[in-house]
């Protein structure tokens, strides 16, 4: 058995997020004691980098921990392992009082927009509850004019800050969450399926906006999403989650055009395209995701992948660079290209 | 005579503060037998209220349904409630969206496939549960005679999905009614559904009817499509002409608003097209054309009148003053 061992991802010192090996597992209690009979091992070792300004998707199926990577970010919960660095700063092992001026650097909006506002607040109460959460206002002036600002960057009449969330509209009250994340002047917006749960026009809108706002205030987006198609519309690079594990992480063009990983392949394969009658070959994967209580050895994806061969079923495959920033956990890449059926690269640029 | 022509259907609701809410408003629609028809459109405009106004699943009072519905030249708004349940699950079954929440958790599997076998066809338990497996197998259930005993929280998702579509086809069918029945699941357990659905079409023959929010669902299954705007039907056409040459702005808008997969290659990941604004409210009768406050190209005149459902094309029927005659081929 070949035993190549791939080079480990590069760190990234000048990232303005960069996550190293994040584990996240779930103690099973059972039994009259509450002993731990086992673990939901929902995020298992990923390791990811954030430029300023720019957008990585998480995307993945239910259940493969793209949430979980998310909220382990913000410090929902804390990490089982691994560093969570902001801007130079270890943030994963501060204390919650130290970890407070950070928040105010992380935005988040998740997809419910109706059980995501508290329904008892006015939306100037709103918006103003984490600008002084933070301190950031000098005086309750300040503090209403901020409030108008970000009405104003969201795309909201000011005069609607005197209503009630119940008031609103599915896209609208996903405005005032992106406004709500907004109100600490973040470098990063974790966008949790925030579009996931809107219709086809208002989604439009809002992928729109975010986009927009991403230019004029420079944010990064952790944009964790199941829909490929926007994440492809709006993202720059991509990583696709299996299990608990990044399978493959890479560039937008290269991944969409040329996966690398049999997952990728499949996934994209998969989602039906709005264009009646388009040729396209479908790999339609067998069976079900495992569980991640018990996830298989060797590769993860082995038990669904239509290249699966020995070596899957006993050794882990790790992440190696197939192309220039495309990183993929696929032996098929030790094999000679002859033989990898994913070896073909992403078409040059027609310019 | 097709199988099912549905002939100025109005459900409203009775509102608590005394108005009315009309959630469909006047739809006319005809499905022939072995057709696959989707309906797509957004929240609100009445798609899944067309599909219970079907099945007689409004509660009325405070619904009530108006129109025809005719399904084998019969009208099932005539019917009593004791015929209209030897029609539901026989000749008319439905698959919902929520396959967790739509299948009984104290009932194995086996006696809920059986159990409308058993109603409809009168065949005795260990005949109901014989034709169960042999369901199962269909649907693509490994070791069926092993989950015929198993109960709904052993499966996953996309199972429960699986035996949802086996208790609609049990007793075969003339029209299923399937309302988003791949929106709770995961891309690659959407596949497989699709695939099934498609190859179950072919074997069953039954005609469907498919209520969808997803564009590229209805590209890959149906053969003619309506689009439904705030309770009406502002367009339909054969699945074809409608992506290819849509008519209606609020089809165009649909269109021009989801991103495409591949849109990164040919470099023409620009903006998405909005649909500016929001649904108008039901509670009033609207005036002129229902799209007419988010349409881009609206006039006086939509404002006032409202267009008419004509022959835009052959076989392509759409309602808006402006829609151009005859299509362009593309």
């Amino acid at each position: 058995m070949s035993t190549t061992i791939a080079k480990p991802m590069p760190r990234h010192a000048g990232a303005l997020l960069e996550v190293n090996d994040l584990k996240k597992h779930f103690p099973i209690k059972a039994g009259f004691f509450g002993g731990t009979t086992g673990h939901v091992y929902a995020v298992d070792g990923v390791s990811f980098h954030i430029e300023k300004g720019e957008t990585l998707s998480l995307v993945g199926e239910s259940g493969c921990g793209k949430s979980t990577v998310g909220k382990a970010l913000l410090r929902l919960f804390p990490p089982t392992a691994g560093q969570v660095v902001l801007d130079g700063q270890r943030i994963d092992d501060l204390s919650q009082g130290k970890l407070r001026p950070i928040r105010r650097r992380v935005g988040v909006v998740f997809q419910d927009p109706f059980s995501s506002l508290n329904p008892r607040m006015r939306v100037k109460d709103l918006l103003a509850e984490p600008i002084r959460n933070y301190g950031l206002a000098k005086d309750s002036a300040d503090l209403d004019e901020r409030v108008a600002k970000l009405m104003d960057t969201v795309r909201l009449p000011r005069d609607a800050v005197n209503r009630w969330p119940h008031e609103f509209s599915g896209g609208q009250r996903q405005r005032i969450c992106i406004a709500r994340a907004l109100a600490g002047e973040p470098d990063l917006i974790i966008c949790d399926e925030a579009v996931s749960a809107l219709d086809v026009s208002v989604k439009a809108q809002i992928v729109n906006l975010l986009q927009d706002l991403q230019k004029e205030l420079g944010l990064a987006l952790l944009f964790i999403s199941h829909d490929l198609a926007i994440v492809e519309h709006m993202t720059h690079r991509v990583a696709v989650m299996y299990l608990g594990k990044i399978v493959e992480i890479a560039p937008r063009r290269e991944l969409f055009s040329a996966p690398k990983h049999p997952y990728t392949e499949a996934l994209l394969s998969a989602v039906p395209v709005p264009e009646p009658g388009a040729a396209r070959k479908r790999i339609v994967l067998k069976g079900d995701v495992p569980s991640p209580i018990n996830p298989p050895k060797g590769c993860r994806f082995h038990t669904r992948c239509p290249y699966a061969f020995d070596r899957c079923r006993t050794d882990e495959p790790q992440l190696q660079q197939t192309e220039p920033g495309q990183w993929a956990a696929c032996h098929l890449h030790d094999l000679p290209a002859v033989k990898n059926p994913l070896a073909r690269s992403a078409p040059k640029l027609a310019s | 005579m097709a199988l099912l022509e549905v002939e100025n259907l109005q459900t409203h609701f009775r509102t608590p503060d005394g108005g009315v809410n009309r959630a469909v408003d006047g739809l006319s629609f005809n499905v022939e037998a072995g057709q696959t028809v989707a309906i797509v459109g957004e929240s609100g405009c009445g798609k899944s209220v067309t599909s219970m106004s079907i099945l007689r699943l409004i509660p009325e009072p405070p619904g009530q349904i108006a129109g025809q519905i005719r399904f084998n030249g019969k009208n099932l708004l005539d019917l009593s409630d004791r015929e209209m349940r030897a029609i539901r699950g026989n000749e008319i079954s439905m698959i919902f969206q929520e396959p967790m929440t739509s299948l009984n958790p104290v009932l194995s599997i086996g006696k809920q496939i059986g159990e409308a076998l058993r109603l409809h066809q009168g065949l005795s338990r260990s005949q109901a549960e014989a034709k169960a497996v042999e369901m199962l197998t269909l649907v693509g259930i490994p070791a069926p005679d092993k989950r015929v005993k198993e109960y709904p929280h052993q499966l996953s998702g996309g199972m429960r999905q699986r035996v949802m579509i086996a208790i609609a086809l049990a007793c075969n069918p003339k029209l299923l009614i399937a309302d988003e029945p791949t929106t709770a699941l995961d891309v690659t357990i959407q596949a497989q559904i699709l695939d099934l659905m498609r190859d179950l079409k072919h074997r069953v023959g039954a005609a469907i009817v498919l209520i969808t929010h997803d564009l590229g669902v209805v590209a890959e299954v149906a053969e003619r499509v309506i689009v439904m705007y705030a309770g009406r039907k502002v367009e339909e056409a054969r699945v074809e002409d409608l992506f290819r040459a849509p008519k209606h702005p609020y089809t165009q808008g649909l269109l021009g608003a989801v991103p495409k997969l591949g849109s990164s290659l040919d470099g023409t990941s620009e903006r998405l097209a909005e649909i500016p604004g929001l649904v108008p409210s039901l509670k009033q009768k609207l005036q002129g054309c229902v799209f007419a406050s988010r349409c881009p190209q609206v006039t006086e005149l939509c404002r006032t009148a409202a267009p008419a459902l004509e022959e835009k094309a052959p076989a392509h029927i759409a309602a808006c003053h402006y829609a151009v005659k005859e299509a362009v081929p593309a």
